[in-house]
């Protein structure tokens, strides 16, 4: 038995996170912030030349077959740096074929995927919660309606998108009317799509199911690395700012602070891992573990926000330190597909609890 | 990451699963009072003869021998917990002194208690905490005067669990008044029949009393009891606390425990709706839930950690603050659960569990009290773990 990662599990960690030190310090994340897509498209082509669109498609497909656990390493990187990066799409949509494309589909994309001549955004908002009347219909290959928080449209080709009736569809991007949504989350761009009676391919074996809670999990991870970094920031803050004579990171007010949120985030590492770990391995456990996963995360990941920032005091709440790009990041993660409440439903329904 | 178990494993839980089955009859039950009830005594013996208890320990001293070996000990702890079958022994004395004494015990002090304290034939308290020293716990001011080859010993002790049953007591008491805190301390042993003891019951709000105050009136016992040397108590009962940290925060327990809520829920009612339909009520049920399996996945870390003997770090280091909280929350949600109902206590009619909920969530507060403080674990996560600088000894008055 063994609950650890392998050595090459943290070497790749240790290879995205010195790679977007480099590529994506604050300064960049602000550029990208202010609105210049050169800057996402340049980190999200370094990522990709270390294999970040290859990673989940299978080696038989170009890619380089790795797992969830794999993913979910990434996914907290980029958490903890914040970064303007294409990633998430790249596995959900690897996870769609391998899981629910027939074979010719998988033939068809999966490679295109791993070398990043398709670029996938992700529309599956409406599984979870459909608002302002938004949700869409699929009709003799033929797709109308609105799709809302998609993510990575932004560089895409294609759109994979779920219908109301949770059919997975592949549309080109060309055929959908793409407008960008403004949330309080500058380093990620999420946009609204229209559809129609645009031309749709569909995925015979969709359960769309399968990848909210892979995305959900891709987002807990994010969430886990924005909180980590949120901490770090916190008490390398408290070891330096002096007031009445003293760092105030000896204070027992603001070690505690720390400490809670140190607390709180460490059985989130393992519980991550833990709900990656049992999806590659095909637990029975594997769709609650996710559920769970995100939920908690969501939680804890908003008390981390909260909570750092006011360990930095009056200099958190400014743009100076940036550090409200992790608050922010942490926020909208928390409500992209399910609430924290909306989660915890789904986990109660796999056990039976609700209707 | 792999969290299967080898064959040979699963073929050494089958043994013990056997062995639980083969001696049922042999287990004693809720009919079997007191600590030295001779069935539980025999249950411990077996146990110890056949590696379930005391697996470790060296044949020398009373215990059975093995290599150590988590993964085993977890698999005993899981069987025990999967058959219902009553646990090996656990006190004070077998968890915190049995360790303390393997580390820095002399050969005399080994054979003498070792083997009786295994066998639950000698049982121990521990004098630690006084009134005026509790998270400061190295301010005691418990004095031993050395007159020749014995200490006479005065001064008050609290927090005592099991003085009462207790044939000895491991002590910290000032052997240097004139020494620096931690440096004038010793860790010394002696029988609790020694004349000038006296026990008095702490009732609790439980109603119970889980624990006493002890007082020591020119208690004279002799200086042989001294474990390690003299005034380097503070060493060894820092080695003894760091096996009471581990004992409060089993994430097998409090994932038990959820599940006992989970079933409380499906079977209680309010209004005629059971109160796992109730939405607000399930929500905090999943939200529990999610925290207990990031504890048991942490508590797999640490495990690997320990395989591998390597230090876990910030995984070990949030254990009790978070464990005993969760297990104080889970408690909570069973009495909100149960409304008014949970609010019965004692004996009568429409009491659920024997009140053994509220029974929970108040001593649960008492552990997150006891063994260091909430406050006192977040020094230490803060200090130990995050490299934070400790708070400035305030100038002598």
């Amino acid at each position: 038995m063994e609950f650890a990662l392998s050595e090459d599990q943290r070497l790749l960690q240790d290879s995205i996170n010195g790679f977007l030190d480099k590529t994506s310090p604050l300064d960049t994340v602000r550029e990208a912030a202010a609105g210049d897509p050169a800057v996402r498209a340049r980190v999200s082509e370094g990522l990709a030349e270390m294999g970040s669109a290859a990673l989940f498609v299978p080696e038989d497909h170009d890619g380089l077959g790795l797992g969830v656990l794999e993913a979910v390493l990434v996914q907290e990187a980029l958490g903890a740096a914040v970064a303007p990066a294409r990633f998430f799409g790249d596995v959900v949509v690897a996870a769609a074929f391998r899981w629910d494309g027939d074979r010719g589909q998988q033939s068809d994309y999966l490679p295109k995927i791993a070398s990043g001549e398709a670029k996938f955004a992700i529309a599956l908002s409406e599984v979870v919660s459909a608002r302002d009347g938004a949700g869409v219909t699929a009709s003799g290959g033929k797709l109308s309606g609105t799709a809302m928080f998609a993510m990575d449209a932004s560089d895409a080709t294609h759109i994979l998108v779920a219908d109301r009736a949770g059919m997975l569809h592949v549309v080109a991007a060309g055929d959908a009317d793409i407008k960008p949504l403004q949330t309080i989350d500058r380093t990620r761009t999420f946009h609204e799509l229209t559809f129609d009676n645009a031309s749709a391919e569909h995925l015979p074996n969709a359960a769309a199911d399968d990848l909210v809670r892979l995305a959900r999990l891709l987002l807990a991870a994010d969430t886990l690395g924005a909180s980590t970094a949120m901490l770090d920031k916190a008490v390398a803050y408290a070891k330096e700012r002096k007031q009445f004579g003293r760092v105030i990171g000896s204070f027992q007010a603001v070690k505690h602070m720390c400490a809670e949120m140190a607390a709180e985030i460490e059985p989130c590492r393992a519980l991550v891992w833990h709900a990656a770990h049992a999806i590659d391995t095909q637990d029975d456990e594997a769709p609650l573990m996710a559920n769970l996963a995100k939920s908690h995360l969501a939680e804890v990941g908003t008390f981390v926000a909260r909570t750092s920032t006011e360990v930095h005091g009056g200099m958190g709440f400014t743009d100076l330190v940036g550090l409200h790009f992790w608050f922010k990041r942490i926020g909208v993660n928390r409500q992209l597909l399910g609430s924290p409440e909306a989660v915890r439903t789904d986990a109660a329904r796999l056990q039976g609890w609700a209707a | 990451m792999d969290l299967a178990l080898s064959s040979e494993y699963e073929a050494f839980r089958k043994e013990v699963a056997d062995i639980l089955e083969a001696n049922r009859d042999k287990a004693p039950t809720s009919e079997d009072r007191g600590m030295k009830n001779d069935r539980r005594l025999a249950w411990q013996k077996l146990l110890i003869e056949n590696g379930l208890a005391a697996r470790t320990i060296p044949q020398a001293y009373g215990g059975y021998g093995a290599e150590p070996d988590i993964l085993q000990s977890r698999i005993i702890a899981e069987e025990f917990a999967r058959t219902g079958m009553p646990r090996p022994l656990a006190n004070q004395g077998i968890s915190m002194l049995v360790p303390t004494l393997l580390e820095l015990g002399t050969e005399e002090q080994k054979t003498a208690y070792i083997g009786p304290t295994l066998r639950g034939e000698m049982i121990w308290c521990q004098g630690y905490s006084e009134p005026g020293s509790g998270s400061d716990l190295a301010s005691l001011r418990t004095a031993a005067v050395r007159d020749g080859d014995d200490f006479v010993i005065n001064g008050q002790k609290i927090w005592t669990s099991t003085a009462k049953q207790a044939d000895m007591i491991f002590c910290l008491v000032r052997t240097d008044p004139d020494a620096k805190k931690h440096h004038g301390i010793s860790y010394i042993l002696f029988p609790m029949g020694t004349p000038g003891i006296e026990i008095r019951p702490l009732i609790d709000m439980t109603e119970a009393a889980n624990f006493n105050e002890v007082f020591f009136t020119d208690v004279r016992v002799p200086a042989s009891g001294i474990v390690h040397e003299e005034n380097k108590g503070w060493q060894v009962a820092n080695a003894t606390l760091t096996h009471e940290r581990g004992m409060l925060g089993d994430p097998n327990s409090t994932k038990a425990r959820l599940v006992e809520v989970a079933e409380l829920m499906k079977r209680e009612t309010l209004n005629g709706q059971r109160l796992i339909d109730h939405p607000v009520f399930r929500d905090r049920l999943v939200a529990l839930q999610a925290r207990v399996y990031a504890m048991q996945a942490n508590g797999l870390r640490i495990t690997t950690a320990r395989l591998k003997q390597e230090n876990a770090g910030m995984a070990g280091l949030i254990v009790k603050l978070q464990g005993c909280e969760l297990n104080h929350e889970i408690a909570r949600l069973a009495i909100d659960a149960l409304g008014e109902l949970g609010v019965l206590y004692g004996v009568g009619e429409h009491i659920r569990d024997e009140g053994a909920w509220q029974w929970r969530y108040m001593y649960d507060l008492g552990l997150i009290i006891g063994g260091g403080t909430a406050q006192i674990q977040k020094n230490i996560i803060s200090e130990r773990g995050l490299g934070m600088p400790r708070e400035p000894k305030p100038a002598a008055a």
